[in-house]
């Protein structure tokens, strides 16, 4: 006897008893929809997390002066920042140290012997010795940033205290994936001549003037006293948490230092990278020259750097886990829902026994049996996982929670082999049971 | 007629024993059993005389302990599970007490049951499904499931079913069992017509009514043939055709 015919008894006993079929296959559908579904809400999450994170300039590194570790064993900068950070002893210091990166940091460290601390700080021209094609070959821009505090605009009678009021240059909007939404960026030309304009986020000018705030633009507004001219407001970027992004106000360096900030050190720099792939290549770049350049060593800097793209590395990775974690509670029911047919096969030989006696006194083989209980079985765990992959698909396009669910197609095809997988395994003991039995057994069995 | 040069059964010294030691139980006994093509044979015995053990042993169901068994000329304890199977669904047509029709089915499907299992294609199978109902009497029954139709038609349905295949032997196990008187008559009835074609035949029972038809009626006393009475020639029409036509001519 051929499959086709197998088949067509299997069908004929699912559909001899629909209702318990369908009972069946309902573990089999909670099953793999279970798993598609759950795996789409880690996969959305996931995806919902990354693109929140990539923001902030996936390309982009930034880099703050950190005052912890091991204070002293570095500690020669401090008083004469200024003078280190000139051109002409750093390039000195890059020179002695490539014969042998640690030898400065030791000779320093045993005469402090670890009493001073050291002041970490950040200079500009920290900033510029970054624009290096040689020694950072994959940085593409570096931002130096000034943030001045408790800045207060004002216009018409009108003021707003500004969260975020931050002097820089006009590649850092490059860098930080700002948009100019009116008017125009400030240009390197207003940067070199000091000039005093400004870039507002939508919080600002909506404070100042009302409306969307671009009734502004063109205007002078008081920062602090200081009048500045806005040329115009930056995009929306939305709140991240209890934080506004777009409360601060952009400003070139050179006014900013003019004006509210005087000529200390930066705050922090902001390097892009050439691409995405080269984030990490451009950390250690900056670290070699920052370290060189401070006379610290790369495993103990008195900067940090911030590089999203590794915070995104380790999102993944614990998104991921989550994602695992919840297609592997589903993958349970599956199996529970694969037990569900086992039971139900079972009770089917049992109940069919007579039949399956009946079968083999007029011939049926042994492979005839146990291909149509196996198909049986198969039958009802791969309707149940179709049945469970729409649905799980169909569920799988909602947006649940905030965040936009994304069916995987890899769960997709897992669960419903994986269903008819289990079809098979659960159903191989209870097919092989009725195969073995004997026909004289059979038949006698009421 | 289709005579061949061999007997149909040939039971040689056959035994059945259940159990071991003290506690044995011989349900067959050394029954020696020859039946010849075309016979009618009825098989009689009260419960517990052996005469199920021996038709599951004549039917392939189960083996004996000791003895040979030949079917058609072939020795059945030398055959595989597999060779049996094709045994039972090529040489033995079987018709048990309780129809044992495979339930939810048509008669024209349960009919078609066996072919199927032996590789013939649809379309034949269905032309010979259909005109084996059509034998029975129940053509125009075909599409009728077994809880739709009577004790009597289903018995014929599982007729049909046994004779499909052309086998060289139809087994009855207590046919008439399960139906009433009428029922009983027709079912009798179609027996002699096949036996008058030419169609072996080996019917279990207890009643005498079903004895009273047959060629020959062997006696079973635990496990052992007490009586072996021949009422006419395996060849030719059944005792009681034989009658008709005597009072007819």
């Amino acid at each position: 006897m051929n499959v086709r015919e197998s088949a067509r008894f299997a069908v004929r006993g699912v559909l001899a008893n629909k209702l318990r079929s369908l009972l069946t296959m309902s573990g089999i559908i909670i099953g793999v929809s279970a798993v598609i579904i759950l795996v789409a809400a880690g996969t959305g999450a996931s995806a919902t997390v990354q693109k929140s994170i990539s923001s902030l300039g996936s390309n982009t590194i930034t880099i703050t002066p950190v005052s912890t570790g091991a204070g002293g064993r570095t500690g020669s900068r401090g008083g004469g920042g200024g003078g280190f950070g000139g051109g002409g002893f750093g390039g000195g210091a890059r020179v002695g140290t490539a014969g042998g990166p640690g030898g400065a940091a030791p000779g320093t460290g045993t005469v402090d012997n670890g009493t001073r601390i050291r002041t970490p700080q950040l200079t500009l021209d920290d900033a510029e010795a970054l624009v290096d094609p040689t020694l950072a070959p994959d940085v593409v821009s570096v931002a130096p940033v000034v943030s001045a505090s408790s800045v207060t605009a004002t216009d018409n009678g009108a003021s707003h205290a500004v969260a975020t009021f931050t002097g820089t240059s006009p590649s850092y909007l490059v860098n930080d994936n700002d948009t100019v939404a009116t008017g125009a960026a400030f240009t390197d030309t207003d940067y070199t001549s000091r000039n005093r304009v400004a870039l507002l986020g939508t919080t600002v000018a909506t404070a100042l003037v009302g409306g969307d705030g671009s009734a502004v633009v063109g205007q002078t507004v008081q920062f602090n006293g200081v009048a500045f001219q806005v040329l115009g407001l930056l995009g929306a970027k939305g709140s991240s948490g209890p934080q506004d992004q777009d409360d601060r106000v952009v400003a070139p360096l050179t006014s900013v230092q003019d004006t509210l900030t005087g000529y200390g050190d930066v705050s922090s720099i902001s390097v892009k990278a050439t691409s995405a792939g080269t984030v990490d290549a451009a950390q250690a770049e900056v670290t070699t020259i920052l370290a060189d350049r401070h006379h610290v060593t790369a495993a103990d800097p008195d900067f940090s750097i911030f590089n999203p793209s590794s915070i995104l590395a380790a999102v993944t990775a614990t998104t991921s886990t989550f994602t695992l974690l919840l297609g592997a509670v589903a993958a349970i029911s599956l199996v529970v829902g694969g037990i569900g047919v086992m039971n139900i096969m079972l009770v089917t030989v049992t109940e069919r026994t007579r039949e399956i006696g009946i079968r083999k006194a007029i011939g049926a083989q042994r492979a005839d049996i146990v291909g149509q209980f196996l198909l049986e079985a198969v039958l009802l765990s791969m309707c149940g996982g179709l049945v469970g992959v729409v649905i799980g698909v169909a569920v799988g396009q909602l947006s649940v929670g905030g965040f936009q669910l994304i069916v995987a197609p890899y769960s997709v095809v897992l669960a419903f082999g994986v269903s008819v997988a289990i079809g098979l395994f659960f159903g191989a003991f209870p097919a092989n049971r009725a195969a073995s039995l004997r026909p004289i057994d059979a038949l006698r069995y009421e | 007629m289709n005579r061949g040069p061999r007997p149909v059964i040939a039971l040689q010294s056959v035994s059945k024993i259940y159990g071991a030691g003290d506690t044995a139980v011989r349900a067959v006994d050394g029954v020696d059993l020859v039946v010849e093509r075309g016979d009618y044979v009825a098989v009689m015995g009260a419960s517990g005389s052996g005469k199920s053990t021996l038709m599951n042993i004549i039917g392939c169901l189960d083996l004996p302990s000791r003895g040979r068994y030949l079917l058609d000329g072939v020795d059945i304890r030398r055959l595989d599970e597999k060779r049996q199977a094709l045994i039972r669904n090529r040489k033995i047509g079987f018709v048990f007490q309780s129809f044992n029709l495979i339930p939810r089915t048509s008669a024209l499907s349960n009919v078609e049951l066996p072919m199927a299992y032996a590789g013939v294609r649809p379309a034949e199978r269905r032309q010979r499904a259909l005109a084996a109902l059509e034998l029975v009497g129940l053509g125009t029954r075909a599409g009728h499931r077994p809880s739709q139709l009577s004790g009597g038609q289903q018995q014929r349905v599982a007729i049909a079913r046994a004779l499909v295949t052309n086998p060289v032997l139809l087994l009855a196990d207590e046919p008439t069992g399960a139906l009433d008187s009428s029922s009983t008559v027709g079912v009798l009835e179609l027996f002699d017509d096949l036996n008058s074609a030419g169609r072996t035949l080996v019917v279990i029972t207890h009643e005498e009514e079903v004895a009273e038809r047959a060629k020959r009626v062997v006696r079973m006393r635990d496990g052992r043939v007490r009586s072996d009475l021949r009422v006419t020639g395996p060849l030719g029409p059944p005792p009681r055709r034989l009658a008709g036509a005597a009072t007819t001519s």
